[in-house]
């Protein structure tokens, strides 16, 4: 079951160089919302602050209320215990290169002290057939590596693997921006089922995109939210002039 | 519009004479280098089994020296000792490099960082008979007499930055999107290091730690007052012991003929064994990895 997400007033920098103001929006549980914006406008900076994962990079800070259900992100949770309960898939497809197939999805597990080998198996198997990937490896799992697979193949390893440690928020930082027209559409036609089990976040440049598969979305300028609103009226009525012209290809 | 940016000569024209003489020319170049390296490690491999084959029989293989004027004898001990060495400084040297490595890389980028790295490339400068009179300050003397374990700490001290180095620099080829990936998942940050980076530079960490243990397989000079040499059979680590390079040494500069041969069997035997630890932890690391990685 997905969990409702509550963002009030986050600020993030990379240095000293504010990257985004004062961001307060809500992501339903079991929706898709989507994120999306010219480059540079802090949607990636947004969903990395979800789950901590910002602050990786030296002198980034981030400072702000963010809910993820029950669970306070910025207070008194340790990154790790966050990040247990929030998937992330990125834009580029990173498997990791010495590990099999098999390996890659129980990963998440695996390296955090989990060895149970029959749930491992279920796991494995389970996270692959929603990903849908199951078929198109099940004879290799052990076999090959992860990086031998096609981009396609390797983002859904990836979608994997971020379900094998049985998330309540998959965040979804461009998944589809490597991907040719084919994968990209197995992967939106995957979003559509997650999102019974998953609140996704999904950031996009490519507006066709969010309006297939989320029914929110957020539009951002210049690390401001401008407009967050059903993406049906995002992308027909929207309130705000400036999200008119990014939608309607005026500029961005 | 394109056309009248690049003239369209240069897009369909033949292939000249004279790339192709320069095609030519480089790779002769290219193939003449790599004869050039190999020739030198040919001839003096070539050159070693045709001095030395002739000595090396089962007595050489299995007895200790026999007395000056004796004939036969072998240099058993020896290459037991150059093993149980090796095994020390190895020991000592491989886990301490890669652990330095890894903090060079992972949390090293800062001023302390910097120190160590300067001081790893001034350590991998300094002449190895200085290292040897290091050890034998730091072990042989607080020991009271020459050991096995004085000339591993030195032979260790010289493995160090070499690995510490190669390690450093493999892990920072490993892409930071897989620590990200790690760290997505909930992995905390020391697992992320060993399971992910580590394992993902393996390869080229164990490349540096090859280069560090052929470096100082064939070394001296720092053994010269450390693990002194010893004619006879010795598997204790605190006592002195023989090792093949000393063993050479001894030999041929000593006035004797059979010595001579015998120095001449010990480099071949020597050069061998490193060819086939090389060798042997190559094989081991290819045997587990995966087709396509």
């Amino acid at each position: 079951m997905g969990v409702g997400i509550k963002v009030e007033k986050l600020n993030a920098w990379f240095g000293k160089t504010q990257a985004l103001h004062e961001i307060t929006m809500e992501a339903p549980a079991n929706h898709a919302t989507a994120v999306i914006g010219p480059s540079g406008c802090g949607k990636s900076t947004f969903v990395r602050c979800l789950n901590r994962m910002h602050e990786t990079i030296p002198d980034a800070k981030a400072e702000g209320r963010v809910m993820i259900g029950d669970l306070d992100v910025y207070n008194g949770t340790s990154p790790v215990q966050i990040r247990r309960r929030i998937g992330m898939v990125f834009q580029k497809p990173n498997p990791f290169p010495t590990m099999s197939i098999y390996d890659n999805v129980a990963a998440g597990l695996k390296l955090n002290g989990f060895h149970d080998r029959r749930k491992l198996n279920e796991i494995v198997e389970h996270s692959l057939k929603v990903a849908a990937l199951w078929d198109e490896v099940k004879d290799t799992l052990h076999k090959k590596s992860g990086a031998s697979l096609s981009g396609g193949q390797q983002q859904r390893l990836c979608i994997a693997r971020a379900l094998a440690v049985q998330p309540e928020v998959l965040l979804m930082d461009e998944p589809c921006s490597a991907l040719d027209p084919i994968s990209t559409g197995k992967i939106e036609e995957l979003i559509f089922q997650l999102k019974e089990d998953f609140t996704i976040v999904i950031v996009t440049h490519n507006m066709q995109q969010a309006s297939r598969v989320a029914e929110f979305t957020g539009f951002f300028l210049l690390g401001r939210l401008i407009e967050f609103d059903k993406t049906e009226k995002i992308f027909t009525t929207p309130s705000d002039k400036r999200t008119e012209d990014y939608v309607t290809g005026r500029f961005g | 519009m394109a056309e009248t940016l690049i003239p369209r000569e240069f897009s369909s024209a033949p292939i000249g004479i004279g790339r192709r003489i320069t095609n030519y020319f480089a790779t002769f170049a290219a193939l003449a280098a790599i004869v050039l390296v190999l020739l030198p490690l040919g001839a003096i491999f070539a050159y070693l089994i045709y001095r030395g084959i002739g000595s090396i029989n089962w007595a050489f293989l299995t007895q200790t020296p026999k007395p000056v004027g004796e004939a036969g004898g072998g240099m058993a001990n020896a290459i037991a000792g150059s093993v149980l060495i090796l095994g020390i400084a190895s020991a000592l040297g491989v886990p301490i490099g890669i652990g330095a490595g890894i903090y060079l890389a992972e949390y090293g980028r800062n001023r302390f960082g910097d120190l160590i790295r300067f001081t790893a490339d001034v350590l991998n400068g300094v002449p190895s008979i200085v290292i040897g009179i290091v050890a034998y300050g730091l072990v042989v003397l607080t020991q009271g007499h020459f050991s096995a374990l004085a000339g591993g700490v030195a032979l260790a001290i010289m493995m160090i930055p070499t690995i510490t180095r190669a390690t450093e620099e493999m892990l920072l080829l490993v892409p930071n999107t897989l620590r990200e990936a790690s760290y997505g998942l909930g992995v905390p940050r020391w697992r992320t290091t060993l399971s992910i980076s580590l394992r993902t530079a393996t390869s080229g960490v164990i490349t540096g730690v090859m280069l560090a243990f052929a470096r100082v397989a064939g070394e001296t000079a720092p053994l010269l007052f450390t693990a002194f040499g010893n004619q006879y059979w010795n598997w204790k680590i605190s006592q002195p012991t023989a090792a093949l390079s000393l063993q050479v040494f001894t030999y041929a500069i000593s006035p004797f003929d059979e010595w001579h041969r015998q120095a001449w069997a010990g480099a071949l035997i020597l050069i061998f064994l490193i060819v086939l630890a090389v060798t042997a932890v190559r094989v081991a690391t290819k045997y587990g990895t995966l087709s396509g990685a």
